[in-house]
């Protein structure tokens, strides 16, 4: 069978512009390598982001199915002084007849409780938590009747222990704890969709404070911090519970509607001394997801934040690269190609870099996603595999696609539209002069000014290293902030297991930013250096040493990031707010503050052998070839 | 007319730079031998290839010779580090390459003021320095061009001033109207001629005869070594230009 000749044709093109194209990524593997790294980091961090999307609220939701979640906690605690949240108890008991009322109301069509519930320590293996111990029947409750997920349920002088609790704690069934001080055994563990597992913050069904208090506040001697969940017999509840009086009170509500949860929740709650509080459903799922939500945010935060800086770096790597490959151009052009031809070969070299990248940062994203998408020990769920989805291919390999795109074809264009006697000539294009930045630099010792002269000759290169160390410190301030607001959360829980997630990928992303960065500032460097190589040889010439040539050329790369370091500090913050409008934790002022000077040093070391080696270029030579 | 003295200001004692090994090794320079002394202009003749040039940059502390010595005043140039080869430079040697390697960013006054900025002298010192020196080589009108809007004899004179920049003991020009025309030529010539009067010592590779007739010395080199050596009679009588036919 023969081809048609339009098939050959096309055929024939594919096959030269892929030859040139593999043999041009050939000789240069380590640049490969790098772009590929650049460009696999952000496909893997935004893979990621968009897999653990919607996967977190499922885990909630099966338990909520698996316990008979209530619709509506609502929970009566001894009133206080002057009803003040962190004030002394009045000394009157919990009004329970209110949660009775709440429980006949006609939305409700199912309930459970009254429950007695009591402020509890809980020791276990030599830790100590606060816990509100709720008393329950051991028959089945029809609404709110916690999953056991290992052992039975509760039975006189045995605790079931909440399971993100218990994993925290490492506590296993059979384990011996105390509560207040009386000694019960671990009868099982179990999950409920009642309240957040620990220790997210959840209602306070006995007084209790999570996180910090409020400022100018002292919250009662006793209070309970950030306490976890055990279930024991009703009976054993009111063992432990220090009196009758200080005994609170819930009951869990089933509406005909769970819809309408936070409008009966509003309709009901009443703003007076002992009135039950009343938490929807839909609070305790925004509670148990906005971790979750914050991981997926800081994820494709983090993913488009890669994503620019890997295109900052295909951006000044093709541009380095073309210094080298204007004779080739010119090669191409006289044996034939055509402008579009002397395009898509270097294009080709890019897109081809980026569909592997693509293909690699999917494959990375989907292998880490069980690790963030894990759901914690306190919910049902750990089946829910994150679903890769044609989408989510597509969105991901369009990135990568358009990074490269968009950095190679101003200079892929440029090249074809260069004339080939020019491009034969190897006419590189001319650097830039900045008559006010000449004249000042005249006052500067030989290295700066070499620095600020070199800098100079190419302005949008200097600019694209503002922009990605801006990148860069933005997300790594960003970071900080999170970190802050996440020490913050923590509070004196024991164990936080969710938050010690979101620290670990804001930790990674971080170092993924650093890494990306660094490679910026290499490739900017190395196209620098071979920028100015003439330049160089020149001034080593005119007798400055190579000391001084490797200064000027660390230190022009070390300014741009000094000022991108400088503009990260507020972008950081601005960006921090923009994705969570609802944190406005600042980091302390000693890590905003060594931002800049870090970026100097971290930008001084990864420059300088760069610098070194393009200072350390035999002069003669050089001199030689430029006259070639 | 200058006056040369006895005592060497540059001098090579058995030179030589080798490159590859093997069958393919290659001796640019050859042990050459040569004393240049104070004021005195030495030119080195040869086909293209011969090592002129190689044998330049190693006298002007460019290039290491692969054995051999180069002293320049009375200092042993071929042992010293890059850092105080490049303090040598700066102000013991000024070089003139045949590709002119100006800064195409500069003006014509900005290439010139470089060596003495670059030589730590205040900006004022090296602008006075740098016109006085544009206003001797005939172009301070063109003080503000940028190199591109020179021709090719103009802006080899803007590199001759900034060899001058520093006051060096010694220019080294690499063949210096090697990408000249006639006429761009005869400008240059006149200029060495003019530095050769006022006592500047100058080593002139060249493969121009012209160039070479200005010369106090000739040398001719072949394959890395001096093969004759002649005493030019009138070298300094700043009428060679005429006698080689270049007035006018």
């Amino acid at each position: 069978m023969r081809w048609p000749d339009w098939t050959a044709d096309l055929m024939g093109r594919l096959l030269f512009v892929t030859r040139l194209a593999a043999r041009d990524l050939r000789r240069r593997p380590a640049e490969a390598a790098l772009l590929l790294l650049a460009i696999v980091a952000a496909t893997a961090t935004l893979t990621l982001g968009l897999l653990i999307h919607g996967v977190a609220s499922d885990p909630y939701q099966n338990t909520r199915h698996a316990t008979a979640g209530p619709d509506v906690v609502a929970s009566a605690a001894p009133p206080s002084v002057a009803g003040e949240p962190f004030a002394e108890p009045a000394g009157r008991p919990a009004d329970r007849a209110a949660l009775e009322v709440l429980a006949g109301l006609p939305e409700v069509a199912a309930h459970s409780g009254p429950f007695p519930a009591a402020a509890a320590t809980l020791d276990a293996g030599g830790q100590r938590v606060d816990v509100q111990a709720i008393g329950r029947d051991v028959a089945v409750a029809e609404v709110d009747q916690p999953r056991v997920t290992d052992g039975t349920w509760v039975a006189d002088g045995e605790v079931v222990v909440e399971a993100a609790l218990a994993d925290a704690l490492g506590v296993r069934v059979g384990d011996q704890v105390t509560v207040n001080g009386q000694a019960f055994g671990i009868a099982g563990i179990a999950v409920t969709a009642a309240t957040p597992p620990y220790p997210i913050a959840s209602a306070c069904i006995v007084p209790c404070l999570f996180g910090d208090p409020p400022p100018g506040v002292e919250p009662p001697d006793g209070m309970l911090r950030d306490p976890g969940l055990i279930w024991l017999t009703t009976a054993d509840a009111r063992g432990v519970a220090e009196s009758a009086d200080a005994l609170s009170y819930v009951t869990y509500l089933k509406l005909t509607n769970p819809a309408d949860a936070q409008a009966f929740a509003d309709t009901h709650m009443l703003d007076s001394l002992g009135a039950p509080l009343l938490v929807p459903w839909q609070q305790i799922v925004d509670q148990v997801t906005h971790l979750e939500r914050n991981t997926e945010r800081t994820l494709i935060t983090g993913a488009w934040l890669l994503a620019a800086l890997a295109l900052a770096s295909i951006a000044v790597l093709v541009g380095g690269r073309m210094a080298d490959q204007i004779r080739r151009v010119g090669l191409l052009k006289a044996v034939g190609g055509t402008p579009a031809l002397v395009a898509t070969v270097l294009l080709a070299e890019y897109v081809g870099v980026a569909l592997i990248a693509s293909a690699a940062g999917l494959t990375a994203g989907w292998l880490a996603a069980p690790l963030l998408t894990d759901p914690t020990a306190g919910l049902i769920g750990g089946g829910v595999e994150p679903a890769m989805t044609v989408p989510i291919v597509a969105s991901v390999t369009a990135v990568a696609l358009a990074v490269a795109v968009v950095a190679t074809c101003v200079p892929a264009v440029r090249a074809a539209r260069m004339s080939t006697v020019s491009a034969l000539a190897d006419a590189a294009r001319l650097p830039r002069r900045s008559a006010r930045l000449i004249a000042v630099s005249s006052r500067l010792p030989a290295s700066l000014l070499v620095a600020s002269r070199i800098a100079a000759r190419r302005p949008r290169r200097v600019v694209l290293g503002v922009v990605s160390m801006t990148v860069t410190a933005s997300g790594i301030v960003a970071a900080l902030a999170a970190n802050a607001q996440l020490n913050a959360q923590r509070g004196g829980a024991a164990v936080d297991l969710q938050s010690d997630r979101l620290g670990r990928v804001l930790l990674v992303l971080t170092v993924m930013l650093i890494i990306l960065a660094a490679v910026n500032t290499i490739f900017v460097t190395w196209a620098t250096v071979l920028d100015v190589r003439h330049t160089s040889a020149l001034l080593r010439a005119l007798g400055v040493t190579p000391r001084q040539v490797s200064v000027g050329l660390s230190a022009a790369q070390v300014f741009p990031a000094a000022a991108g370091a400088t503009l990260g500090i507020p972008g950081g913050l601005a960006l921090y707010v923009a994705v969570d409008p609802d944190e406005t934790l600042v980091p302390p002022l000693w890590q905003l503050l060594a931002v800049v000077p870090a970026t100097v040093l971290v930008v001084a070391v990864f420059t300088a052998i760069p610098a070194r080696i393009g200072a350390a270029r035999p002069v003669a030579p050089t001199l030689r070839a430029e006259r070639a | 007319m200058s006056d040369p003295s006895t005592e060497p200001v540059l001098r090579a004692v058995g030179l030589c730079k080798k490159y590859g090994t093997g069958d393919g090794l290659v001796r640019a320079v050859d042990g050459v031998d040569l004393d240049v002394a104070t004021g005195e202009t030495v030119a080195v003749m040869g086909p293209s290839g011969c090592g002129k040039s190689t044998l330049l940059h190693l006298l002007g502390g460019l290039d290491r010779p692969s054995a051999g010595e180069a002293w320049l005043a009375g200092r042993r140039i071929d042992r010293l580090g890059e850092r105080a080869l490049a303090r040598m430079r700066r102000t013991g040697v000024g070089f003139v390459f045949q590709a002119f390697h100006l800064m195409k960013e500069l003006t014509v006054v900005e290439n010139v003021e470089l060596p003495a900025l670059l030589d730590g002298r205040s900006p004022r010192t090296a602008r006075t320095r740098a016109a006085e020196l544009l206003d001797r080589v005939g172009l301070a009108d063109r003080a503000r061009f940028l190199p591109s809007a020179l021709s090719g004899g103009q802006r080899q004179r803007v590199a001759v001033a900034r060899a001058l920049s520093n006051e060096p003991l010694v220019v080294l020009a690499d063949e210096p109207t090697g990408n000249l025309d006639s006429a761009a030529t005869a400008d240059v010539l006149r200029l060495f001629e003019d530095l050769h009067e006022s006592g500047q010592t100058l080593v002139i590779v060249t493969h121009d005869e012209r160039i070479a007739a200005t010369a106090d010395r000739l040398i001719s080199m072949r394959d890395g070594a001096f093969v004759d050596e002649t005493r030019l009679t009138g070298g300094t009588t700043g009428n060679l230009g005429a006698l080689a036919g270049l007035d006018g």
